[in-house]
C-alpha cells in the first residue's frame, strides 16, 4: 500500500497501518503535503509546514490512537512549531511561544500537524473571504465558498490532503463549513474541550471543533482532545465518554427530535426533502421520531450577534500594538492605539467590534447586553425542555442553503443569517454535528444532530448509523 | 493665601469623604496565573501567556486569593456572598496587556462591612460604613522617566492579586479619613493578608472628597483624589481639596467632578491627565470565569482560621489591667502582641512585662527595623532579667545594661550582671558603711535630715547609689535611712 494509498484510509486506519509497519508515518505526512500543494489553488492554508519538520515529527510522534496521521489546525490555535495568525494582518507571522492544551494532546496522540488553514479573520465570517491572505475555495467547486469561518479545515478534508483537521466555532463556523464542502463537522460540549490556546472571538461562545471526513474521523478526532484542563476555568471536569462505541450501535429506543422551527416555510424544497430522507432512515433503523417545538429559535441570530461582538469588542482590545503584532508610527499613545488597530483589523472585525463596543456602553447595556443574556437563558431553557422530554437527539438541516458562490453574501446581516441553524447550540452549549446527507444543485447539504450536554455520545450514535445507512446516498 | 482666609473659605461647608483602598494580598502566586508574585525582580520577569495576555491564554482563579479575600470580609464583618461575578472592566492603556481588568462589579465578593474607627463622637464610638470588598487584579507599571520619548512597561505587578475596599461616603474630616485607614491597615495587618505597604504600593488610597453647607442632605459633586503615598499624605490632600472646593462653592462657582493628582512634595492638588478622567469602562460579566461560588463550609472554615483581631486583644489586655497607653502600645501591631504573652507566661506581672515590651524591647525593633520574632531576644531571657529586677538582685538601671547585652550575648541575664558587676549589694554591713560615709560626708543635710527634714532621704539615697556605682539597692538604702531618721 503507498503511502498517497493511506491517506485515504480512515484516521485509525491510518495509525494502525503505521503501527503495523504497513506504511511509514513520514512517508504518510509527506504524501499528505502533496495533496495540500497539489491543491494550492484551494488556499487552504496560511502557513504549511516544511516536509522535513513533518518527516521528523512524524519520526518521533507517539504511537498513540492517531499516531502518524496529518492533521489541520486552524490559524487561531497557538502552536509553537507554526505561526498562529488569525487570518489577520495585525497578527501576521506571530508565533505562541506556548501550545494550546488540544494540540499538545493532538501532539500527544501522535498526530502530526501538516499546516494552520485559512479562516476570516478572527473566525469572524461564514465563507472564509475575510481572511487577510485571501479566501479559500470550495474543492468542490472553486467559483464557491467552502463555508465559513473554518473554511480552511473544510476544504483541507475535503481535497483529500487529511482526514481530521480542527477548527472553531463560535456560530456555526465547523458546521457550516462541513455542511458547504460534504464532511462531518462537530461542535461539543461547551466546557468539553479545553480553549486554552484557542485565540478568544467570543469567550462564552468559542469552541474548538473538529473536522472529519467521516463520522469515526470525527469522533476518533474529538476524542483525543476532549477532557478537563486546569488552565481553562470553563472546561469541565466531567469523564469523556467514547465516541466510537457508538458505531454500529442499534438506535432502536433512541428518541430523535424534529423541532418545527428549523423547517420554517422558507426553507428551500430540496434541501427539506434531504432532511425528510435523512428522518426517514433514522426511523427504519428503530429510532422513534418526535415533532418538538423550540420556541426561541427566531432570536437567536439578533441574540448572538448582540454577545458576540460585545465579547469581541473587549477580546480584541489586547491587540494593541505594544506587546506583539505590528505598530504603526504615531504622535502619541491614541494615535498609536487608532492607527495599529485601523490597519491591523479588516472591515468586518472593525464593524463587530464598534457594534460590541456599543450595545456594552452606558446607556446601552441594559437594552441589548442585558437583555440578549436572558433570551440566551430562553434558548438554552429550550433545549433543556426537550432533552427533559424524553429526547436524546435532534435532527434539523445544518444550513439554509448550499455553498454559495463569492461574493454572493455582500450585506452582512445576509450573511448572518446563515448561521441561522447553527448558531442556537453555541448559545446554548449544546453538542451539535453536522454530516453530508445528499446533494443540492450539486452541492452538498448537511444535516444537524444536537444532544444534550456531554451528551456527544447520543450524537455519535445517530450519525454512525444515518452514515452507515446513507451510504453513497450521503453525497447524491 | 493666609490661614485666616482658608478658614474663612471653608467655614459652613462639610466634608464628605470616601475612600477606596487597594490592598495587595500576599499570595506566592497572581491571581490568575502561576507567575511569582515577587516585588523587586527584574523587569517583566514575573510574566507568562496569562499576564502578558498573549492571545489564546486564558485566567484560572488562585484559590489562595479567594481564601484571602475571605478573611478580609470575616474581618471587617462583611456579608460574603455565596455567588460572586468577576467582570471586565475595559480600557486602553500599554500596562493594562489584555485591554481589561479583571474585576468584579455588580456582584463582588463581600458587601455591608463595617468599621470602629476608634474615635469618640459626642461619647458614641465612630463606627464607617464599608460598602463592599472585591477581587480584581492589578495592572503592570507604565514608566515614563527612564527613557527620553518612550515609555516602558513592566507587567511583574499584571495580575497581582488585590482587593479593593470601598467605604461608604461617612468621613467627616481628614482625621476621620486618618483614623480610618489606621484602623483598616491595622486589622489587615493582623489578618496577614497583605504587606500594607504604600511605598511599595501594596496599600493604594484614592479619596472622593466633596463639600456641602452643613445642613444639606444631598451630596455635593464629588472629586477622585489619587497619589497619596501616606496616611497623612491622604489627611493633607483631603484638606486641601475641600478648601479648594469651597472656594470654588463660595465664590458662587460649582464643583467639576473631575480626577486629581495629589503633589505631596509641593503640598499641591492638580488636575490628572485626561485618561484618568470618568470613562465607560463597559463592564460585563468575565466569561473565562465561572461565577466564584463560597460555600458555607469554606466560610467556617476560612473563619477558623482567623486570627485574634485588635479589639479582642485589646480587651483581653485591659482586662489584665494594663493603661489604656499600654494596650494601645501592646496591640499596635500584630506581632508586638505574641511576643508579650510570651514573656508574660514565664513572669506573671503584666505591667513590669508592659514596660520592658513597650520601652526597651520596642526601641530595638524600630532601631534595627526587624521583626519581633527575628529579633535575637528569648521570652525566657527578658522574663528572666524582669525576675531580677522583681526580685531586687539588680536595680532597674542595671537592668537596662544587661538588655542591651542580651541582645550581643548568649549569657544568661544573671550572669551578664556577674560577669559586669551589676548585682546589687543587699549586704547590710557594705549598705550601712556607704551610709555612714555619705551622712560623714554631708553634715549638714544629715542634721537636718535627722532633725526630720524626710524629703531630704531622695538626696541622700541618691548620693548612696552614687558612692555605690549603682550598685546598692535603693529600697534597703531608703529603708536603712528611714531608720536611721526615727533612730
Ligand atoms: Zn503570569
Amino acid at each position: 500500500m503507498t503511502a498517497q494509498d493511506v491517506l485515504d484510509l480512515s484516521a485509525a486506519q491510518t495509525a494502525r497501518t503505521i503501527a503495523d509497519r504497513g506504511a511509514s508515518a513520514a512517508d504518510v505526512v509527506t504524501a499528505s503535503l502533496a495533496r495540500v500543494a497539489a491543491n494550492a489553488a484551494l488556499n487552504a492554508f496560511v502557513t504549511v509546514a516544511s516536509e522535513a519538520d513533518v518527516r521528523v515529527a512524524a519520526d518521533v510522534a507517539p504511537q498513540g490512537i492517531l499516531h502518524g496521521v496529518p492533521v489541520a489546525v486552524k490559524d487561531n490555535i497557538a502552536t509553537t512549531t507554526l505561526s498562529t495568525s488569525c487570518g489577520s494582518r495585525i497578527l501576521a507571522g506571530w508565533v505562541s511561544p506556548y501550545e494550546a492544551t488540544a494540540v499538545s494532546k493532538l501532539r500527544a496522540a501522535g498526530a502530526v500537524i501538516i499546516g494552520k488553514t485559512n479562516m476570516d479573520e478572527f473566525a469572524m465570517g461564514s465563507s472564509t473571504e475575510n481572511s487577510a491572505f485571501g479566501p479559500t475555495r470550495n474543492p468542490l467547486d472553486h467559483s464557491r465558498v467552502p463555508g465559513g469561518s473554518s473554511g480552511g479545515s473544510a476544504a483541507a478534508v475535503a481535497s483529500g490532503a487529511c482526514r481530521i483537521a480542527y477548527g472553531s466555532e463560535t456560530g456555526g463556523s465547523v458546521r457550516q463549513p462541513a455542511a458547504f464542502c460534504g464532511i462531518v463537522g462537530v461542535k461539543p460540549t461547551y466546557g468539553r474541550v479545553s480553549r486554552f490556546g484557542l485565540v478568544a472571538f467570543a469567550s462564552s461562545l468559542d469552541h474548538i471543533g473538529v473536522f472529519g471526513r467521516s463520522v469515526d474521523d470525527a469522533a476518533v478526532g474529538l476524542q483525543v482532545i476532549a477532557g478537563h484542563d486546569p488552565q481553562d476555568a470553563t472546561a469541565v471536569d466531567v469523564p469523556v465518554g467514547d465516541y466510537r462505541a457508538a458505531a454500529g450501535r442499534p438506535l432502536t429506543g433512541l428518541v430523535v427530535g424534529v423541532p418545527t422551527e428549523y423547517y420554517p416555510a422558507s426553507l428551500d424544497a430540496k434541501i427539506r426533502a434531504k432532511c425528510d430522507r435523512a428522518i426517514d432512515v433514522l426511523r427504519q433503523l428503530g429510532a422513534e421520531i418526535r415533532t418538538v417545538s423550540l420556541p426561541h429559535t427566531d432570536l437567536a441570530i439578533p441574540v448572538y450577534y448582540i454577545l458576540a461582538p460585545a465579547e469581541a469588542s473587549s477580546n480584541l482590545a489586547r491587540f494593541d500594538g505594544v506587546r506583539y503584532g505590528p505598530r504603526a508610527a504615531a504622535d502619541d499613545l491614541s494615535d498609536m492605539y487608532e492607527r495599529t488597530r485601523s490597519e491591523g483589523f479588516g472591515p468586518e472585525v472593525t464593524r463587530r467590534i464598534i457594534l460590541g463596543t456599543y450595545v456594552l456602553s452606558q446607556g446601552h447595556y441594559d437594552a441589548y447586553y442585558l437583555k440578549a443574556m436572558l433570551v440566551r437563558e430562553r434558548i438554552t431553557q429550550d433545549f433543556a425542555n426537550v432533552f427533559a422530554s424524553g429526547v436524546h437527539v435532534l435532527f434539523t438541516p445544518t444550513t439554509p442553503s448550499p455553498a454559495f458562490t463569492f461574493g454572493a453574501r455582500s450585506d452582512p446581516l445576509d450573511m448572518y443569517l446563515s448561521d441561522i441553524f447553527t448558531a442556537t447550540a453555541n448559545l446554548a452549549g449544546v453538542p451539535a454535528m453536522s454530516q453530508p446527507i445528499g446533494l443540492v444543485d450539486g452541492m452538498p447539504v448537511g444535516g444537524q444532530l444536537l444532544a444534550a450536554h456531554f451528551r456527544e455520545a447520543d450524537m455519535f450514535c445517530a450519525a454512525y448509523a444515518l452514515e452507515h445507512a446513507l451510504g453513497p446516498e450521503a453525497l447524491a | 493665601m493666609s490661614t485666616a482666609m482658608e478658614t474663612d473659605v471653608t467655614a459652613g461647608f462639610e466634608m464628605v469623604v470616601g475612600l477606596e483602598v487597594h490592598v495587595q494580598l500576599k499570595t506566592q502566586t497572581k491571581a490568575f496565573c502561576g507567575c511569582s508574585t515577587n516585588f523587586g525582580a527584574p523587569p517583566n520577569q514575573n510574566t507568562c501567556p496569562v499576564c502578558l495576555a498573549l492571545p489564546g491564554a486564558l485566567p484560572v482563579l488562585n484559590a489562595r486569593a479567594v481564601e484571602l479575600a475571605l478573611r478580609v470580609a470575616l474581618g471587617f464583618g462583611f456579608t460574603v456572598n455565596a455567588r460572586s461575578i468577576f467582570a471586565r472592566k475595559n480600557y486602553f492603556y500599554p500596562d493594562l496587556p489584555k485591554g481589561y481588568q479583571i474585576s468584579q462589579h455588580d456582584t463582588p465578593i463581600a458587601e455591608h462591612g463595617r468599621l470602629d474607627i476608634g474615635l469618640l463622637i459626642n461619647g458614641e464610638p465612630r463606627v464607617i460604613g464599608i460598602t463592599r470588598a472585591h477581587m480584581e487584579e492589578d495592572a503592570g507599571k507604565s514608566i515614563h522617566d527612564r527613557y527620553e520619548s518612550a515609555t516602558a512597561v513592566d507587567l511583574n505587578r499584571s495580575g497581582v492579586p488585590l482587593v479593593e475596599i470601598v467605604s461608604e461616603p461617612e468621613m467627616r474630616s481628614p482625621e476621620e479619613a486618618g483614623a480610618y485607614l489606621r484602623t483598616l491597615k491595622q486589622i489587615l495587618l493582623y489578618l496577614d493578608i497583605s504587606d500594607c505597604n504604600m511605598e511599595e504600593g501594596s496599600l493604594r488610597v484614592d479619596a472622593n472628597v466633596s463639600a456641602r453647607p452643613f445642613g444639606q442632605v444631598r451630596l455635593g459633586t464629588k472629586c477622585e483624589v489619587k497619589n497619596m503615598n501616606s496616611f497623612s499624605g491622604v489627611e493633607r490632600a483631603l484638606a486641601a481639596e475641600f478648601r479648594r472646593q469651597c472656594g470654588v462653592l463660595v465664590a458662587g462657582g460649582s464643583v467639576q467632578q473631575q480626577t486629581l493628582l495629589w503633589d505631596g512634595a509641593k503640598g499641591e492638588i492638580r488636575p490628572a491627565r485626561s485618561k484618568e478622567g470618568s470613562s465607560d469602562y463597559r463592564y460585563f460579566p468575565e466569561p473565562d470565569l465561572p461565577p466564584l461560588l463560597i460555600s458555607d463550609a469554606e466560610l467556617a472554615r476560612v473563619r477558623e482560621t482567623l486570627p485574634e483581631l485588635p479589639a479582642a486583644r485589646r480587651a483581653r489586655y485591659a482586662a489584665m489591667k494594663l493603661s489604656e497607653y499600654d494596650v494601645q502600645e501592646l496591640t499596635a501591631d500584630p506581632a508586638t502582641g505574641p511576643f508579650f504573652e510570651a514573656v508574660l507566661a514565664l513572669h506573671a506581672d503584666a505591667k513590669s512585662v508592659a514596660n520592658w515590651v513597650n520601652g526597651e524591647v520596642r526601641a530595638v525593633v524600630n532601631e534595627r527595623d526587624t521583626a519581633w520574632d527575628a529579633m535575637s531576644l528569648e521570652p525566657a531571657r527578658l522574663a528572666a532579667l524582669i525576675d531580677l529586677v522583681r526580685d531586687g538582685v539588680v536595680s532597674s538601671s542595671a537592668a537596662k545594661k544587661i538588655f542591651a547585652q542580651l541582645l550581643v550575648s548568649t549569657d544568661t541575664p544573671r550572669a551578664i550582671a556577674e560577669r559586669d558587676g551589676l548585682v546589687q549589694v543587699r549586704d547590710d554591713n557594705a549598705l550601712a558603711g556607704w551610709v555612714d560615709e555619705v551622712l560623714a560626708e554631708h553634715p549638714v543635710e544629715a542634721a537636718r535630715y535627722a532633725a526630720g527634714e524626710k524629703k531630704l532621704v531622695g538626696l541622700l539615697v541618691g548620693l548612696v547609689m552614687k558612692k555605690s556605682q549603682g550598685r546598692a539597692d535603693p529600697k534597703l538604702v531608703n529603708q536603712l535611712l528611714s531608720s536611721r531618721a526615727t533612730g
